[in-house]
């Protein structure tokens, strides 16, 4: 059930071609209700990809259904062909902002060391390597000034520069990221499209959730429409389209231009009535 | 001497709980820390009833047990979707409703009455042969709050960074596979050990009073980890001395004193801290309005 | 276990087996709304805040009275509300930390006046601890009569602003758009926790009043979705609690009420937790087994579906 237009042997030889993502068969429910149903797709490596649905789609939860950080009724997620517990070094995680409480006696670069503790094993403390690495990733992404600022007097867009940069420690093949462009401002949004383009150049892949329909075709390479049960998956050209996209929104937007996609009237309401 | 004895006592109190109480602040479970101190009382009257002694190491060892299965239950509770005040509430209450009842049925071999029980302070006055207000507390206290220490402050140094990332941002801890269950459980064993090395001291309300209030009044004086432990210890110490030294005037509960103590120190830093206080908050905003009235651009 | 009707032969026995009612049915009516506002330990935080305040009625005015501490317990009460908000809202503290900052720092001092009460000279203040601290058979009749009109009292104003109390556990912010006064109305909220908590803190104590406020309107929950349904079943709950709680420990020598009644409660509670419908445990398990057939069934079906799908768009 894959889509596949890579060129056949791009992927890294360390991995032996195996995806850096193969999920079949998620599936998550609250109570009664199927928040994620029967998600399968994998996908190809160094590629961004965007998730889209409306809200209350599921994609924060496929996310985190997929880390392991809530439980799942069912379903197999697999990176670089193994399971996802034995392969957590490979992998980094940047969470929305509003998981954190920003008030915590830390600054900006103890933040960005954070990342570096899975590496770091039970024992060891974070040391002068771990430190100028986490500098430089700091510098990365235009926030070396502000290495020994207290969090909460960093600004939203400040504050996700840092968790990218936390994410760029962790120096992993494989990428999460849940709403990294929600409330930033024009500076960081172009700061962090620069750094995933980067991420992609290095070979990495990274996979995002994003809310912004206008930007989706600048930004992705290949696009997930999620709606509860995955809608489609595949290259941005011929994926994100108008019809795909109505049936993702069950019919809730608007398009200005037919021809275009500039959208408008985009989420509202959760899932299909 | 015995005044040595007890500020020395006091402040290892003040240490142990000053340590642990900081992550309590910090993962927003002063409440849970107030639940265990409660909830362990059972645990060390079973420990009695069963043992048959007063033996400190036993009586750790339930303390422990009983605080860990309170963090269970109320994990368990909160996963099956009840509210964590709630959990909190119905967990800690039905422990100590179960402590007080086994207090009654068998106060004679515990040489204990249900006020002192429900007093706290004097609770353990008949097994450790104290006087009422808490003169003379022997070494034995004092050796037991030293291992506490000793050992809260060993967990903690070797855990620092997963205690730290569990606290801050729990779902990268996970993500990046540290066990924060774990972690959780280490903390409330780390004060459910506290709890019961004080208890032996000084009493419930001590305790309470000891794993929150310095804690909170150095997260208002301070943006750093490492310091906002070293000043809940200050803070606690310092509410040792000035409690002891106004109880001795007042000739009052020195625990009451203490905690008070603590009350005023938390007062003075809310008011007066130079980076979260209140007034230079409100001098700063002031500062701010001056400053954009003066330049006439509005403020970004 | 001695008979029920035996129990209730003894004139005695019979105030403090309604008195216990009548207490765990306003503890349970009034703890639904302090649940629903998620602010379950204040009720705590406010039985142990209202020590001081007690304590100084009593030094003040030298009378023993239910009345005399309710108005002490009262202004405390008022005092340990404003400063929990007060530090919540102006510090980066949480509410945890701001109930455990007030619980204790209030329990301290009263405790410290508890101590000047028994060194110093104020005449009777035996049994002033054991008010305290639960002393349900020491409850003659007056004390019930005091505490059934406080009961129905709260009970009453519960049902009266039934609508407002509602809206504001609810969306504060809606109904202060609406026009309610929402700061009076949890203020009063607030009042009616303190009434409950002076009523109950003779009969159960003060560590153990939080439980009547809290583990009948939790159990209350796991039966119903309906707001006034779950009020009334609280209150059922909590008399029900009570009721047992007086008889159990009536039948065993040495066996104080208070404690009976809140194992009393949270036996109710565990039974909740496990056979309410929907929510209960055993609801859970058998929903569960469902969805999850359900679930893997249709995914089979959107395998194939999806896959057709998929297929024609590469070939578009």
């Amino acid at each position: 059930m894959s889509i596949s237009n890579a060129i056949p042997g791009a992927s890294a030889a360390a991995t032996q071609g195996a995806s850096p993502l193969a999920i079949n068969g998620l599936s998550v429910a609250y109570q009664k209700k199927p928040v994620l149903r029967g998600v399968t797709f994998e996908v190809n490596e160094g590629e961004l990809i965007g998730v889209i649905g409306p809200n209350g789609a599921g994609k924060s939860t496929m996310i985190k259904a997929a880390l392991g950080l809530i439980p799942a009724i069912g379903g197999e997620v697999l990176v670089y062909g193994k399971s996802l517990k034995s392969q957590r070094k490979l992998i980094g995680y940047v969470p929305q902002r509003e998981s954190v409480d920003w008030d915590f006696p830390t600054n900006a670069l103890d933040v960005v060391l954070m990342g570096t503790y899975g590496r770091l094993g039970w024992y060891r403390r974070p040391g002068a390597k771990e430190k100028a690495f986490a500098l430089d990733c700091l510098s990365k992404v235009g926030m070396a000034d502000f290495a020994d600022r207290q969090i909460s007097q960093l600004s939203g867009g400040q504050q996700q520069r840092v968790f990218l940069a936390r994410a760029l420690v962790q120096d992993a093949k494989l990428y999460f990221m849940d709403e990294p462009f929600a409330g930033v401002d024009a500076a960081t949004e172009k700061a962090i499209i620069t750094l995933l383009q980067e991420l992609k150049r290095q070979g990495k892949t990274v996979i995002v959730v994003h809310h912004d329909l206008a930007t989706v075709k600048q930004y992705f390479d290949s696009v997930l429409l999620l709606n509860v049960e995955l809608q489609a998956f595949g290259p941005t050209e011929t994926t994100f389209t108008q019809e795909q996209l109505q049936h993702t929104y069950g019919g809730r937007l608007s398009f200005l231009d037919p021809g275009s996609l500039v959208v408008s009237g985009a989420g509202g309401g959760g899932g299909r009535p | 001497m015995s005044d040595f004895w007890i500020l020395l006592t006091g402040s290892l109190v003040a240490a142990c709980c000053g340590i642990v109480g900081v992550f309590l602040v910090l993962r927003k479970m002063a409440m849970i820390g107030d639940a265990i101190s409660h909830s362990v009382m059972p645990g060390i009257v079973i420990a009695f009833l069963i043992s048959g002694t007063r033996d400190s190491l036993v009586m750790m060892f339930a303390a422990l047990l009983f605080g860990l299965l309170t963090t269970f239950l109320i994990g368990l509770f909160q996963r099956s979707g009840i509210q964590s005040d709630a959990s909190i509430g119905v967990v800690f209450t039905a422990l100590f409703a179960i402590g007080v009842i086994l207090v009654s049925l068998f106060a004679r071999q515990v040489h204990l009455d249900q006020d002192a029980i429900l007093y706290g302070e004097i609770a353990f006055v008949h097994w450790n042969l104290w006087e009422v207000g808490g003169v003379s507390m022997g070494p034995k206290a004092v050796w037991l709050l030293g291992v506490t220490l000793i050992a809260i402050a060993a967990v903690i140094g070797l855990f620092y960074k997963q205690f730290k990332l569990c606290a801050f941002d729990p779902a990268l801890a996970a993500a990046i596979g540290i066990p924060v269950a774990l972690f959780h459980y280490m903390l409330m064993g780390l004060v459910s050990m506290a709890t019961v090395s004080s208890f032996e001291s000084v009493g419930a309300i001590l305790v309470v009073g000891m794993l929150i209030i310095p804690a909170s009044t150095s997260y208002l004086l301070t943006d750093r980890l490492g310091m906002m432990i070293a000043l809940s210890i200050a803070v606690g110490v310092a509410s040792t001395f000035a409690g002891y030294g106004a109880s001795i005037i007042l000739d009052a509960s020195i625990a009451g004193c203490i905690v008070c103590a603590a009350g005023l120190l938390f007062v003075a830093a809310f008011l007066l801290s130079p980076s979260h206080g209140l007034i230079s908050r409100r001098l700063r905003q002031r500062k701010l309005a001056a400053e954009t009235t003066a330049s006439g651009a509005r403020a970004v | 276990m001695s008979n029920f009707f035996t129990m209730l032969a003894d004139p005695n026995m019979r105030w403090i087996f309604f008195g216990c009612m009548l207490l765990g049915l306003s503890s349970g009516v009034i703890g639904s709304f302090t649940y629903l506002r998620k602010q379950s330990l204040v009720g705590d935080t406010l039985a142990h805040a209202a020590l001081p305040g007690i304590c100084i009625a009593f030094m003040l005015t030298g009378v023993k009275s239910i009345g005399i501490f309710l108005i002490g317990a009262t202004l405390a009460g008022i005092v340990a509300t404003f400063g929990i908000g007060y530090i919540t809202r102006h510090s980066r503290l949480k509410q945890d930390a701001a109930l455990g900052i007030v619980l204790s720092s209030f329990f301290g001092l009263g405790i410290v006046l508890l101590t000047f009460i028994q060194h110093g000279d104020y005449g009777n203040q035996a049994g002033l601890d054991k008010f305290l601290f639960g002393q349900a058979a020491a409850m003659v009749g007056s004390d019930v009569m005091t505490m059934s009109v406080m009961s129905a009292f709260l009970v009453t104003i519960c049902a009266l602003l039934f609508k407002q109390f509602k809206l504001i556990s609810f969306d504060p912010g809606f109904a202060k758009g609406l026009g309610y006064n929402v700061g009076l109305l949890e203020q009063l909220l607030m009042l009616l926790v303190v009434v409950a908590v002076v009523a109950g803190v003779q009969a159960v104590g003060v560590v153990l009043i939080a439980a009547l406020l809290i583990t009948p309107a939790v159990s209350a929950r796991y039966w119903t979705n309906r707001l006034g349904t779950m009020i009334i079943l609280s209150g059922a709950f909590g008399a029900l609690s009570g009721a047992l709680g007086t008889w159990i420990s009536s039948s065993v020598s040495n066996l104080p009420t208070g404690p009976v009644t809140v194992l009393a409660a949270t036996t109710v509670f565990v039974l909740s937790v496990l056979l309410g419908p929907e929510r209960g445990l055993l609801a859970k398990r058998i929903l569960q087994a469902r969805v999850k057939r359900s679930f893997l069934k249709e995914n089979e079906v959107l395998h194939t579906a999806s896959g057709d799908r998929m297929k024609g768009e590469t070939a578009g």
